[in-house]
């Protein structure tokens, strides 16, 4: 199932640098990722990254709880309309 | 009257099973408590001392998160996935399966009840 502890989480490597840049500097910057399969560290909170989703970049703003999720689940790259044609909207867009 | 963590313990059962009626609880823990306790698992409830009831709720109260505290804990998960705005959080939203189960057919559970839709079969 899941990951080997041993390995510890994946972090693109890129990303966490540009990131730790910016700590240092103590700065706010909003960075273009594709990294989708990138784990979200500790050092990310509070920063907003743009998270590819196939199409465009996602601003995703970065908070507490969403240390050791992906980048990737917070840029859904699809989007449900709904099915039927007469039913009123009850289609709800994710996001 | 057994009553631990809130539930009461049907009679006429072997405490084994009986302690599975607590949310959070299920036959591996029930066995595990019981040895802990020192408790014969094929003793029928109202064959239990009060001794043993008493060892038997200490044990869970000290060591398991059961009942109301747990179903809290689960509802706190399953909102903060939700405030995060990650996919699984979608899922729970929208009540479609979360650990990317097929939706095309099945997955009755979390989809609740057909809704037929009216003229999808050709007359």
């Amino acid at each position: 199932m899941g990951r080997s502890v041993k390995k510890g989480p994946f972090v693109d490597g890129k990303l966490l640098a540009k990131i730790e840049t910016l700590n240092k500097a103590n700065t706010k910057k909003v960075i273009k990722t594709w990294a989708r399969r990138s784990t979200v560290p500790p050092e990310f909170v509070g920063h907003t990254i743009a998270v590819h989703n196939g199409k465009k970049f996602i601003p995703v703003f970065i908070t507490e709880n969403m240390v050791g999720h992906k980048l990737g689940e917070f840029s859904p790259t699809r989007i449900f309309r709904g099915h039927g044609g007469r039913k009123v909207d009850r289609a709800v867009s994710v996001s | 009257m057994a009553r631990i963590a809130g539930v009461d313990l049907p009679m006429e059962k072997r405490v084994e099973a009986a302690l599975t009626y607590i949310y959070g609880i299920g036959f591996t823990t029930s066995k595990k408590i019981l040895k802990e306790a020192g408790v014969d698992p094929d003793t029928r409830v109202n064959k239990l001392t009060d001794s043993d009831v008493a060892k038997i709720r200490s044990i869970i109260d000290a060591n398991y998160k059961v009942e109301g505290a747990l179903r809290s804990e689960v509802t706190m998960n399953i909102k903060r996935l939700m405030d995060i705005g990650c996919y699984r959080g979608f899922r729970h939203r929208r009540g479609a399966t979360v650990r990317g189960q097929r939706t095309r057919t099945n997955a009755r559970t979390r989809k609740g009840k057909k809704k037929t839709i009216a003229g999808k079969r050709r007359a």
